[in-house]
């Protein structure tokens, strides 16, 4: 029994996951690329300072979410294989292109 | 302009697609119209005020709010279609028998009709927000185009609409002796991929494992990007990179449902109706 207590506390620290922040102005993401370790659960900040929505779309990563405008999100991505991975703004898809290396 | 149509297609396809199911599935109850317009209003007015109130939502849970609404709409469409599709096996024989007068004497047509009243409005809710939300950032900035996009954006709606309509009236010319097969199945699936939907929004909040991420990838063979890929996920829950956990709730969900319609079929009629 306090074994599995024991387990009950840790599991949730071994779970928590690396911060990274990207910020979206002026419908590109900042920075466009960046890398994080493969193997690893992390916790994406993205920070939308545009007053229009955004989505956060990847089908790389198997993630989409929408950030209202003025306003900021956390997304959850990972673990990754060694790699690299696309994502974009859906709605402005023209500018906000964004990758991200996994190694 | 082309750009906007094709976001807002996208956007508005799955709620068309549902309710172009569900209008052909229910076709022979009785007001069934009425109550499906009635989710479609219902659904909008919702989707109004999911979108102004969006980024509250997405404060809850610390930052997954979003996900866990997401979840919980789709989790709670995922219920109602099972509870739909597993009343129309017990009562799609004798529909099928005698369509025309059966549908005014099944006493519980009306709990039915309310169903299908919360599947249209939840699907409207969820995919109509980020329409809302999309067109209102065109509307509220002042770019270049701006009236060309939000034209865009209503051919875009209408062309997902006349696809929900083509589902529809496809389903109509099938014939009776197949058509609860049919429809049943459409929503079974329907059913399936809207769990894997769920547990994908699950993952991203971090509230429940991955399992192994992913399991396949065709996304080179099937993007879900194209028009193909992008259809086959609103209806049989195609995901070129799906997560384990997707799966484990895809299958689950699948084999419930699936028991749930055996077992009410092989019922007599007088043991369910009442």
């Amino acid at each position: 029994m306090k074994k599995l207590l024991l387990m009950a506390l840790l599991l949730p620290l071994s779970a928590v996951a690396e911060d990274y922040k990207l910020v979206i102005k002026d419908h590109r993401f900042q920075p466009a690329e960046f890398t994080i370790p493969a193997g690893q659960k992390i916790k994406l900040l993205v920070e939308n300072q545009d007053s229009t929505p955004e989505e956060f779309d990847s089908h790389d990563l198997n993630r989409e979410k929408m950030i209202a405008g003025n306003s900021a999100a956390i997304i959850f991505i990972g673990p990754l294989t060694a790699g690299g991975y696309t994502f974009i703004g859906e709605y402005h898809a023209t500018t906000a292109l964004g990758h991200i290396i996994a190694q | 302009m082309f750009a906007t149509a094709v976001i807002v297609f996208r956007e508005v396809l799955e709620a068309a697609l549902i309710i172009g199911i569900l209008a052909a599935a229910t076709r022979s109850i009785p007001n069934s119209r009425s109550w499906l317009a009635g989710g479609v209003m219902a659904g909008l007015v919702g989707a109004g005020l999911v979108a102004a109130f969006a980024d509250v939502i997405g404060g809850w849970a610390s930052g997954v709010g979003q996900e866990l609404f997401n979840a919980v709409v789709l989790g709670a469409a995922v219920c109602m279609l099972a509870w739909h599709n597993i009343w129309m096996s017990s009562h799609g024989k004798a529909m099928a028998a005698n369509a025309k007068s059966i549908g005014k004497n099944i006493s519980d047509g009306a709990s039915e009709c309310s169903v299908l009243l919360i599947i249209v409005g939840l699907a409207v809710l969820r995919e109509g927000s980020e329409t809302v939300l999309f067109l209102y950032g065109i509307a509220a900035s002042n770019v270049d185009g701006q009236s060309s996009m939000l034209l865009g954006g209503a051919i875009g709606m209408l062309a997902g609409i006349a696809l929900g309509y083509i589902v529809y009236a496809g389903l109509g010319r099938v014939p009776m002796r197949w058509f609860f097969a049919a429809t049943g199945l459409l929503v079974l699936l329907l059913a399936a991929g809207m769990a894997s939907q769920a547990a994908h929004f699950l993952i991203q909040a971090d509230l429940i494992p991955s399992l192994a991420a992913p399991v396949w990838d065709t996304s080179n063979t099937l993007s879900e990007d194209s028009l193909l890929g992008k259809l086959l996920h609103s209806l049989i829950g195609y995901d070129s990179r799906p997560a384990g956990m997707q799966l484990v709730f895809y299958f689950t969900v699948l084999a419930v449902i699936y028991s749930g319609m055996k077992w009410t079929a092989r019922r007599p009629q007088g043991v369910i109706k009442k």
